[in-house]
This record gives C-alpha cells, sequence and structure tokens, in this order.
C-alpha cells in the first residue's frame, strides 16, 4: 500500500468500529499519545505553526528587523503584477509538464525491458538507478554545469564531427533543456518502483491473452497498463510534487541567479531570492502559499482524473 | 481503462477446461521440441540486440559520472581537451589543491556534514519508529485523523514551512548551528518514513505482541523487545535514506548555515564554485568525487534495502 492509495481509501474506512476495536478504543490512549509525543511536537512545531505563521506572514510585510506590518492582499496583487514571477511559473510548469513525462516515459521503458527476465538484473538495475540517488547532490550540478558549458563535454564530443555547439547553459534557449535532462536522467527511482509493480501483474493474464493470440502491443495497451496504473498514478502524483519544489539544480547550474536572463529561474529560487536574498518574508511566504495551492490544485485533478484511469483490481 | 480490461477473457475459464490440456498436450510438446531450437536462437539474437541496447543506454548514464572521474585526475588543460575516458598520466594535485582550497581542509566540512547525517539517522531512527509504533499497534482517539494528516504532510512542500521554520531558528539563536537540520528530524517530520515503518510493522504477526502482552510486557518493552528487532530491515532502509539525502542536502544548509565554519559539504562545493569560477575544474572536480564517494559507498552496500525499501513504498 503506498501513501497515495492508503490516503484514497483511508475514507473508505469509515464504517463502523468493531466490538473488539470499541474495546480496545480508549485503553491504549496514554501509552500512544506517549509514542507519538515527538511527532506530534513537530507537527505542531516544525510544520502546522510556520504553516499558520506563514499565512499570517503573507499578509504582511516583514524584513526580519521590524515587526511584520499588515498590508492585506498586497503581497498578492503585487504577484500579479509581478512580470518575474509570472516567467517563473512559466519556467516551472515548462520543467514539470516536459520532465515528468518523460522521466516516467523513460523510466517505464526501461522497467519493462528489465523485467523480462534478463541476464545480469541487478547489474543493469543498479546502474540505471545510481544517477537518482546522486541526482540531486551540488557535486552533480556541477558536473552538468561542466558537461553542457560552451567547452564542456557535449560541445566536445560534437567537435569530433565538426559541429560547433552552442554554449547550452548559457544561451537561454537551451539553459532549461539541460536541466530537464538531468532530471530525466534521474529516472532511476520511479523505475524502481514500476519493475516492483510489472512483478506484481500476474504472469496468468499474459498466458491467457498469448492464448487468444493478442500481440505484445496489445498486451501492454490490455494488460500491462490498466494492472500498472496505480503504480503510475503513484509516480505521477510524487514526481510532480516533487519536481515543483526542484531547487539545487537550478541553483547551482545557474550561478544562483536563475540565469541567462531568467531561463532557469523556478519558482523555488524566485522565492529563495525574494525571502533569503532580499529578506523580503512577506512576499515569500505569500509566494509559498501560492505554491502549496498550485501543488494542491495539481494533485486534486490528479486525483479526480484518476477515477478514469486508474485500476484497482481488488 | 476498466472497460479495455473486462473485455479482455477472463483467463481461468477458457485454459482451465478439465481434459482440454491432456487433448493438447502431445501435438504441442512436440511441436515444442521442434520449435525450441528456432526459438532459441531467435531468443539469443533478440536477448543479445537487447543487452546490447542496454549496454549502451546504461553506458551513456554512467558516461557523465565515469568522465568525471577521469577529469579528476587529468591535468586542468586537457579538461577541455578530452571528451574520452583515456588516462595518459595520473594527475594528483587536483585532490590536494581541492582539499585545501577553501579556509579549511575539505576533511573539515566533511565531518560538519558527518555530524548532521549522524543526528538525523538518531532522530529519524527514534522518533519515526515510535510514531510507527503508535500508528500500527494501539488504539486511540484521533488516530485516523492523526494518520491522514501524517500522509499528507508526505506530500506538504517544505516551502510553505521554511520562512517561519528560519524566523523561528534564528529567534532561538540556532542559526549558524546544526540544530536547524537535526532537530527536526528528532521530532519526526520526515513523515516519509514513518508511513515505511507503519506499513512494515503491520506486517509483523500480531500473535508476537498479543504474546508478549500475556506475559506482562507493557507497550515499551513490547515496542523495544519485540518490534524493533523486527523491523530492522525498514530501519536499515531508513539509515540509508536519511543518509544519502542529509549528505545531499543543500537547500537548509544553504540557508542555516553562512559561516563558513559550519558548512556541510554541499555549501562548500558551492563556495568552491564561486570562489574558483572555471579556472580549476580538475581539483573542483576532484572535490566532488569525494564528495559523492560516502554515497557511492553507502550505495554500493546498501543496494539490497535501497532497493527493497523504494520498491515497497510503490506497492498499492
Amino acid at each position: 500500500m503506498s501513501a497515495i492509495s492508503e490516503l484514497s481509501t483511508l475514507k473508505r474506512r469509515k464504517g463502523p468500529m468493531t466490538a473488539a476495536e470499541k474495546k480496545a478504543n480508549g485503553r491504549d490512549n496514554k501509552a500512544a499519545y506517549i509514542f507519538l509525543l515527538p511527532w506530534l511536537v513537530g507537527l505542531v512545531a516544525i510544520t502546522v505553526g510556520p504553516m499558520l505563521m506563514s499565512l499570517y506572514l503573507s499578509f504582511t510585510d516583514y524584513n526580519l528587523l521590524q515587526p511584520p506590518e499588515w498590508v492585506g492582499l498586497d503581497n498578492f496583487i503585487r504577484m500579479f503584477a509581478d512580470a518575474r514571477l509570472h516567467n517563473s511559473l512559466g519556467v516551472t510548469f515548462t520543467y514539470v509538464f516536459v520532465g515528468v513525462p518523460l522521466q516516467l516515459g523513460v523510466a517505464l521503458l526501461i522497467a519493462l525491458v528489465l523485467d523480462k527476465g534478463l541476464r545480469g538484473l541487478p547489474f543493469y538495475r543498479s546502474v540505471f538507478y545510481l544517477p537518482s540517488l546522486l541526482g540531486g547532490s551540488v557535486a552533480v550540478a556541477i558536473l552538468w554545469k561542466q558537461i553542457f558549458g560552451t567547452t564542456g563535454l557535449v560541445n566536445q564530443a560534437l567537435a569530433m564531427f565538426g559541429i560547433q555547439g552552442p554554449g547550452w547553459i548559457s544561451d537561454p534557449s537551451t539553459a532549461l533543456g539541460s536541466i530537464v535532462l538531468l532530471h530525466v536522467w534521474t529516472f532511476g527511482a520511479p523505475m524502481i518502483i514500476f519493475l516492483a509493480g510489472l512483478r506484481q501483474i500476474p504472469v496468468m493474464y499474459y498466458e491467457a491473452a498469448k492464448v487468444d493470440g493478442a500481440s505484445t502491443l496489445q498486451q501492454f495497451w490490455r494488460i500491462t497498463l490498466p494492472m500498472l496504473s496505480p503504480i503510475i498514478f503513484f509516480n505521477l502524483v510524487l514526481q510532480i510534487i516533487g519536481s515543483f519544489q526542484s531547487f539545487t539544480q537550478a541553483f547551482i547550474v545557474s550561478g544562483g541567479n536563475g540565469g541567462p536572463s531568467d531561463s532557469t529561474m523556478f519558482f523555488t529560487l524566485y522565492l529563495y531570492q525574494k525571502g533569503f536574498g532580499q529578506f523580503d518574508m512577506g512576499y515569500a511566504s505569500a509566494m509559498a502559499w501560492f505554491l502549496l495551492v498550485i501543488i494542491g490544485v495539481f494533485t486534486a485533478i490528479n486525483f479526480i482524473a484518476a477515477k478514469y484511469w486508474v485500476f484497482y483490481d481488488d | 481503462m476498466t472497460t479495455k480490461l473486462e473485455t479482455l477473457p477472463a483467463p481461468d475459464k477458457k485454459t482451465a477446461g478439465p481434459g482440454k490440456p491432456t487433448n493438447h498436450r502431445k501435438p504441442t510438446k512436440r511441436r515444442e521440441s521442434r520449435g525450441t531450437l528456432a526459438f532459441s536462437r531467435a531468443a539469443r539474437t533478440k536477448a543479445l540486440i537487447k543487452h546490447g541496447i542496454l549496454i549502451l543506454a546504461g553506458g551513456l548514464m554512467i558516461y557523465p559520472l565515469l568522465w568525471m572521474v577521469v577529469s579528476s585526475l587529468r591535468a586542468n588543460e586537457l579538461i577541455f581537451r578530452e571528451p574520452g575516458l583515456w588516462l595518459n598520466s595520473l594527475e594528483m594535485s587536483n585532490y590536494t589543491d581541492g582539499w585545501s582550497a577553501l579556509t579549511h581542509p575539505f576533511g573539515h566540512y566533511m565531518l560538519n556534514s558527518a555530524i548532521v547525517v549522524i543526528g538525523s539517522i538518531l532522530g529519524n531512527l527514534i522518533s519515526c519508529s515510535m510514531a510507527a509504533y503508535a500508528f500500527a499497534r494501539l488504539q486511540f482517539t484521533g488516530k485516523k485523523l492523526f494518520f491522514g494528516i501524517m500522509l499528507l504532510t508526505i506530500m506538504l512542500p517544505f516551502h510553505v514551512v521554511i520562512v517561519p521554520q528560519y524566523i523561528l531558528f534564528s529567534q532561538i539563536g540556532w542559526v549558524n548551528t546544526f540544530w536547524p537540520l537535526i532537530v527536526p528530524k528528532l521530532l519526526a517530520t520526515d513523515a516519509f518514513f514513518v508511513f515505511l515503518m507503519v506499513q512494515f510493522i503491520r506486517g509483523i504477526p500480531k500473535d508476537l505482541d498479543e504474546a508478549a502482552r500475556i506475559d506482562g510486557a507493557g507497550h515499551p518493552r513490547i515496542f523495544l523487545r519485540v518490534i524493533l528487532p523486527l523491523m530492522v530491515p525498514a530501519l536499515a532502509t531508513t539509515t540509508i535514506f536519511t543518509f544519502i539525502w542529509t549528505w545531499n542536502d543543500f537547500f537548509g544548509a544553504l540557508i542555516y548555515l553562512t559561516d563558513p565554519d559550519m558548512f556541510t559539504v554541499p555549501v562548500a562545493l558551492r563556495a568552491f564554485v564561486d570562489s574558483q569560477s572555471a579556472t580549476s575544474w580538475g581539483s573542483l572536480f576532484a572535490m566532488s568525487i569525494v564528495s559523492l564517494l560516502p554515497v557511492f559507498l553507502v550505495f554500493l552496500f546498501g543496494q539490497r534495502f535501497l532497493i527493497k525499501g523504494i520498491a515497497t513504498t510503490g506497492i498499492k
């Protein structure tokens, strides 16, 4: 059970308590809250408290030095008129809508190839998984900066064919693309989840389909894809949420300024600049809540759409 | 999708007719014996092609990393001329130069990172396993509500809390200490691990703790003596993931650690980039390799757990 399917079944379990549950209810309260104490303190002090605080701050002007000053909807109105913010939204959306499907597509493709009883599976799995462990590190972002630099690895390789490559990272039209590519490169984690999902599909379905003369492609569309749909959904939701929050790669590759000409200015990078560069904490809080709403809306759309394409066989 | 699957013939009804298999066995067997030869040759070519494609794709995946390793052993001026992996001479100076390029030797930053990592691992292990025990085994008022909230916090973007968290930690004077990076872990804010452990504990037979309870053990004892020893794989997964994520964590360290004395490896590397710009890719790569080495080693030794851990979270 993944967190996501758990969440969608949570409301279904509202049925009446069994007698045993009723009897047990209340008996463990004290012990339970003691065990939960660290988590509860964290929930209040590190999560919910700060959330409410940031909601309050989003209606204020606050620079850490003077006390917050109530400005009503000013920050949100400023956001409406802020062209750099609109640009950063565009950059982030492009990153999410291009990067996530590409990454998941590659992950599924490789998982399908690896699933078919192949020799040396552990080796291949490791090779494809390793980049996703390292991908979030500053070291790899530095490497990427060189690979797509003017004299970088890509252009050295192109030069062997007599092609003069552009300065991928210094050119606004290709800079974001190179970061999207970095994201696609880290397809290992969803790939492993796909692999585990493929293992769960009963072989007899395929055997039956073969008896009926279904082609490989038909088997993929009619068996693999529907049976895998909960896992595709899981990966999709998590990747979208995660990608909206991408930061490190853009920060390092662009040298912290989202350049060239704001082409890699992710929403989170702009938020960081506003909050921790200019100490415009009220505005940064408003942006953070805006991001929460965006992610919430996308997750909700995902859950609603899931009813039409995610297939649970239980 | 559902309708498509419904049009699919129900598998067992058609194949499992009694008597049918015996009728078909003879001819199929004969065809099989003749077919396997042709089949195996075709299969072998197919497998060969597949391996070829996979090796090519895998090579492409790993190439940048290998190239970085090789480049870290090259003289600076060669890095910009050599896309290949061939090394004519070993240039160790990149490592010695890089190691001492910042105010402190690089080992200082690794030690800082190690402190944060160890603190975070201990925090996650203790607090997440406790919360998981309550969610998986105890009945209490508000359980469903809290469980739902816990699941939601997994998906909560941290940007929504980072500004007030920063204000909070700066007001109690914790900026430029490791506390802002460790204390949240002590309070089980990495709910992902709570969930992972809940799932794991649910798989442990309840008879075990009921037997312990009949023997007079209370919850602390059941937790410590029965559940914890049985959930070692989940604890190992948590340890490994916490190690890698904390070691790589850039955002938190960037915000809270501004004093070079306190830099962890990622912020130190970033400072390195800023101070050297493009002049010394060699030593930059050398220190990048050094910074990736612990993650790589953890990957190497913890692979089994890593893959199990990541896979079980995806199973519906």
